[in-house]
């Protein structure tokens, strides 16, 4: 996708802030990436709002408090994706000609615990088939099947992952944790004990996207968003996640996230073998490393390996989630996307101080969930 | 005068044995549970209503230890995937807990379960696979 540049991004930090509203921290990130973009009042033409628990008109609300309305403001919700749901819209309205600064924001205040989700019907609740971690579980207990992933595995995804956010002043855990105090926090849904989980929570991310010849004179260095692609799933895995009850007993329907993934790097004329970071889904330990075969970091059942290898810590050949993941930085899913792609830019432009990856060039994107949605965005430099 | 109620009705039958309301679709051969319109993986409209009662083999299974939203029944209680011999896998209530006590390709068959007693006294029950043969 060439010709769309990312040419300022904005955070709220991800944690539990009280007494900030979900439009408060909306204003934060988005006023953030305007300034950064040099662009102000009237300087885009159409508004994404990525949110899924916001309420009505969401976007609205953020843009009305900077006086900043008049063009259209869409709410995007895709679950997890949602993020990414709102990149793919803005880029391809732009790339269609129909604008040529688009704002992208997602703003989120999550419930605490488990998330309770109007997706599934009361009864589902009932019979106690709407417990989020089981089905976390259940794919987590497949990949020990088929990957060779040990529970000392799914510990050290956690341990990587913490690591990296101890480095990342914006995430909601700032410190370090170690392999035995995963393995002895309580179990949840086994295998995954609670560590090994990530928090919903709250936190605001935004991205100013341009047509690459208006911004050659606004930004120094823009990044190129060269693929930003949402799929939905095909039908047949059970354990999808659109969380049906029943499936096949056919191994070969290709996840949501492989979908989304190869139409991503055939956008961006790329390969998993250009990559140089990573910053995938890791709602649970498992899921990471589910995201690692599925995006083809490495072969089918080799992503115990993978790890196990450290190619994909800091320093390694390929690092994943950097930021810390959502396993440090907890998950608001309107904002959760496009908080990687605002660690992305930054890594690109070597802006990431302690955690930064030297020379990192092509860097993709990650998140699936509820729906099921995947998105999959990849950034070059 | 307390009753017996199915979770969802049009689910499951509670009958010796029970069995589960699903559908084949003449198109494509493939069965679907619960019971639907349209053939989620072909599109072609009114698959045959059929009923499935295993017993088949388990494939993936794990325990939820706290109640979760909006669930008033016993915990910890088992979650699993059950392999039926019509090529279809089944989300369900295990009547095993402990996850350590089942194996991969254990045998099992569909059981009516209570799962708790509402307001007005009745029972509500749901369709569960058990180990074949355990007490």
């Amino acid at each position: 996708m060439n010709g769309v540049v990312i040419t300022g991004v904005g955070l709220h930090p991800f944690g539990r802030f009280d007494g900030v509203s979900t439009t408060d921290m909306g204003v934060t990130a988005v006023r953030a990436a305007l300034h950064e973009a040099g662009v102000g009042k009237g300087g885009f033409q159409a508004a994404f709002c990525g949110t899924a628990y916001g309420g009505v008109a969401t976007g609205h609300k953020v843009l009305s408090r900077l006086g900043m309305t008049g063009m259209p403001i869409v709410d995007v919700e895709a679950g997890c994706a949602s993020g990414g749901a709102a990149l793919m819209l803005a880029a391809g309205a732009i790339r269609a000609g129909q604008y040529d600064t688009v704002l992208v924001f997602g703003t989120e205040k999550m419930p605490k615990g488990i998330i309770r989700s109007s997706f599934f019907e009361p009864w589902q609740e009932e019979a106690g088939l709407a417990a989020t971690p089981s089905f976390f579980a259940l794919r987590a207990q497949r990949v020990t099947m088929t990957s060779g992933v040990t529970k000392d595995h799914l510990a050290r995804v956690v341990v990587k992952n913490r690591r990296h956010g101890a480095l990342n002043p914006d995430a909601m855990y700032q410190k370090e944790i170690s392999a035995e105090e995963v393995l002895a926090s309580r179990v949840v849904s086994e295998p995954l004990h609670l560590f090994m989980l990530c928090s919903p929570n709250e936190g605001a991310a935004a991205v100013v996207l341009t047509r690459a010849e208006r911004a050659s004179t606004a930004t120094a260095a823009p990044v190129t968003l060269a693929g930003a692609v949402l799929r939905s799933h095909l039908p047949g895995s059970v354990l999808s996640e659109s969380t049906p009850l029943s499936g096949l007993t056919d191994d070969t329907v290709p996840a949501p996230t492989t979908l989304a993934a190869r139409a991503a790097f055939e956008e961006a004329g790329l390969g998993p073998s250009d990559l140089d970071v990573v910053e995938c889904q890791d709602t649970d330990a498992a899921r990471e490393l589910i995201s690692y075969e599925e995006i083809g970091l490495c072969e089918p059942g080799g992503s115990g390996a993978l790890l196990a290898s450290g190619a994909t810590e800091l320093g390694g050949r390929l690092p994943v989630n950097p930021s810390g993941g959502l396993l440090s930085k907890g998950e608001p899913l309107g904002a959760s996307a496009l908080g990687q792609v605002v660690e992305l830019v930054r890594q690109l432009r070597g802006e990431s101080g302690p955690r930064q990856v030297d020379g990192a060039r092509v860097a993709l994107s990650h998140t699936v969930g509820r729906g099921a949605n995947a998105g999959v965005v990849i950034l070059t430099r | 005068m307390p009753e017996r109620l199915m979770v969802r009705p049009g689910l499951f039958t509670d009958g010796d044995p029970p069995a589960l309301l699903g559908s084949r679709c003449a198109a494509c051969g493939s069965h679907h549970f619960p019971r639907h319109d349209t053939c989620p993986y072909c599109s072609v409209e009114d698959p045959t209503p059929t009923e499935l009662s295993g017993p088949g083999t388990l494939w993936a299974w794990t325990a939820i230890t706290a109640a979760p939203p909006g669930y008033s029944g016993q915990v910890p209680y088992g979650v699993g995937v059950v392999e039926l011999p019509e090529g279809i896998r089944i989300i369900g209530r295990l009547t095993e807990s402990d996850p350590s006590a089942l194996a991969f390709g254990q045998a099992m068959e569909l059981l009516v379960v209570p799962l708790h007693t509402d307001a007005e006294g009745n029972q509500v029950v749901t369709y569960a696979f058990a180990p074949v043969g355990a007490p």
